[in-house]
């Protein structure tokens, strides 16, 4: 169970203030989306919690330790762009991250070891909807199948903070609605705290438990250089989203099967998953 | 219709591409003739004969001499010589080139001393060469290291750099070390890129080669065409120009294969 505390928090660059004073604190298992206009910080603020980047100022505590100052495999990211690799498949990018992590020295593994995470990438890889498309590289797949790749190839860390950084930003409305519900899904069904990074209040508010909007209070251009970004509006969602536990509002009910009944189960999860139950 | 939407089509294509080598053998074969006919003792444009007649000594008549086919032992000893300058190089490039494209300190170290390198001009160093390192195969091979391994390293350097650096978080993300991040993320990606890069290196290859081997050598192609220069032997010198000509093309065309094989998802299209 993964909280964030931020503590007076503050970025600069040179002479530039971007954020100020952003103080936070994320419950574990929350779903955090970040909103706010273009060139806010929230980016930079994402950067911060991966590790990406240091604050000028402040501190950011998971679980009450200090951040490690490099990104690692306790935090799994998604990008809009360039979140998987194009040299491998499918099935290699999902294996990529247990493979280096179990050889330090070759990055590959082989023999017995290889087919128990073979199959693990596979299963991962089906739950998100890319059962077939193993062998394919990731130019062969469409936007929102490269996006649900990086999701597997991220969980298969299973990170204890996932962030996603405008991650379906770029994806057409229909295909848009379906990773919202396999995000939801990923949610409930695996053990992590979820910050996103989103320009789509209606994405915001479809998928998050709290949203947090970041703005200039001081926004005259004579002001803009000396005075940052903080945290203008902090929103819990009502009713509010548990995780593991799929309330009827967030049912993703299929056209035609819309009997009520079907989704009035105390913890609407396709499968259990240990530490889930929050 | 405008020119520019105008597209050959099939079997136009090769057509097309044969017509200027078309052109090339005419005007050569029109010149030959013209002047032949004048002066039939003519040696600046042989007849085809007069060259076929030569390219039947050279490659498949033992010398008189030492018995060698000549042909043969000077492709030989050339391509020994280019393929081992090319092959260091390039492992100069790949070591030098990823230090310098994943690592900040290598970089801050060693990039604006590879850009001076890459800048001295190699054929000035022949002579260094030759006083320090013999006039063997050493020097010579060294000359083609000296002149291809800089831009080689440049340029690796400069993909590498180049990646995302998305990807780089990314690998980071997924467990992985400095080394990893070089060997698993940045080397495959940069690969596609350094065959390139040798395919295009392989014309100042052959002209560092050639020029080494004009100076001081006991055979080799460039040693034969100055040695029978001095005879005013174009019906040597010219097959043997297109000798040389259709070993690059052949090296070019295998590179392209290496790496349409083993770089599937680097193919223009992205269809592997």
């Amino acid at each position: 169970m993964t909280a964030l505390t931020i503590q007076n928090l503050w970025k600069e660059y040179g002479d530039q203030v971007v954020l100020e004073s952003v103080s936070l604190t994320i419950a574990p298992r929350a779903f955090v989306a970040l909103v706010g206009p273009s060139g806010c910080g929230k980016t930079t603020f994402l950067r911060m919690l991966l590790g990406q980047e240091r604050p000028t100022r402040g501190s950011i505590l998971m679980d009450g330790d200090p951040l490690p100052p490099e990104p690692g495999p306790d935090r799994g990211v998604v990008y809009q762009r360039y979140s998987v690799f194009p040299h491998l498949t499918a099935l290699q990018n999902v294996l990529l991250g247990p493979e280096m992590q179990a050889s330090r020295l070759t990055g590959r593994v082989w023999g017995m070891k290889r087919r128990v995470l073979v199959d693990k990438a596979a299963a991962l890889l089906a739950e998100v909807g890319l059962a077939g498309a193993e062998g394919k590289y990731p130019a062969q797949l469409s936007g929102g199948m490269q996006q649900r790749l990086a999701l597997a190839q991220t969980l298969m860390m299973r990170p204890k903070l996932l962030l996603l950084d405008e991650p379906f930003g770029a994806l057409d409305p229909g295909i848009r609605a379906e990773i919202h519900a396999l995000m939801r899904r990923l949610w409930h069904e695996h053990a992590m705290t979820v910050v996103m990074v989103t320009h789509d209040l209606r994405e915001a508010f479809a998928l998050a438990t709290r949203v947090i909007a970041f703005d200039r209070p001081r926004n005259r251009p004579e002001e803009r250089m000396r005075y940052g970004a903080t945290i203008t509006n902090d929103i819990a969602i009502w009713p509010p989203r548990v995780a593991g536990r799929q309330t009827i509002y967030d049912a993703d009910i299929p056209a035609g099967q819309d009997d009520l009944s079907r989704f009035a189960i105390h913890s609407g999860t396709t499968r259990p998953v240990a530490g889930a139950q929050a | 219709m405008r020119l520019i939407n105008i597209h050959p089509g099939k079997g136009g294509r090769p057509v097309l591409a044969a017509l200027p080598f078309v052109a090339l053998a005419l005007a050569y074969l029109i010149g030959s003739g013209l002047r032949l006919a004048d002066n039939p003792a003519d040696k600046l444009l042989p007849s085809l004969a007069a060259m076929g007649r030569m390219i039947e000594v050279m490659a498949f008549t033992p010398d008189k001499r030492t018995g060698d086919y000549l042909l043969w032992t000077d492709t030989a000893a050339s391509l020994m010589r280019l393929w081992s300058g090319l092959a260091i190089a390039t492992l100069i490039a790949l070591v030098l080139g990823l230090l310098n494209g994943v690592l900040p300190i290598a970089r801050a170290i060693l990039a604006p001393f590879v850009a001076f390198l890459s800048m001295v001009p190699p054929l000035a160093l022949l002579p260094v060469l030759f006083i320090t390192l013999g006039l063997g195969e050493v020097s010579k091979i060294a000359l083609i290291v000296i002149g291809v391994a800089p831009i080689l390293t440049r340029d690796l350097a400069m993909t590498a750099a180049a990646l995302p650096r998305e990807q780089i978080v990314k690998a980071e993300t997924l467990s992985a070390s400095s080394w990893l991040v070089a060997t698993r993320v940045v080397l495959p990606q940069v690969m596609p890129r350094l065959i390139d890069s040798l395919r295009l290196q392989l014309g100042p290859a052959f002209l560092f080669l050639i020029a080494a081997e004009a100076i001081s050598a006991e055979g080799g192609l460039g040693y034969r065409i100055f040695l029978v220069r001095r005879y005013l032997s174009m019906d040597i010198i010219f097959p043997y120009v297109i000798w040389i000509t259709l070993l690059a093309v052949a090296m070019d065309l295998c590179l392209r294969l290496i790496r349409r094989r083993l770089y599937p998802w680097a193919e223009p299209e992205g269809q592997a």
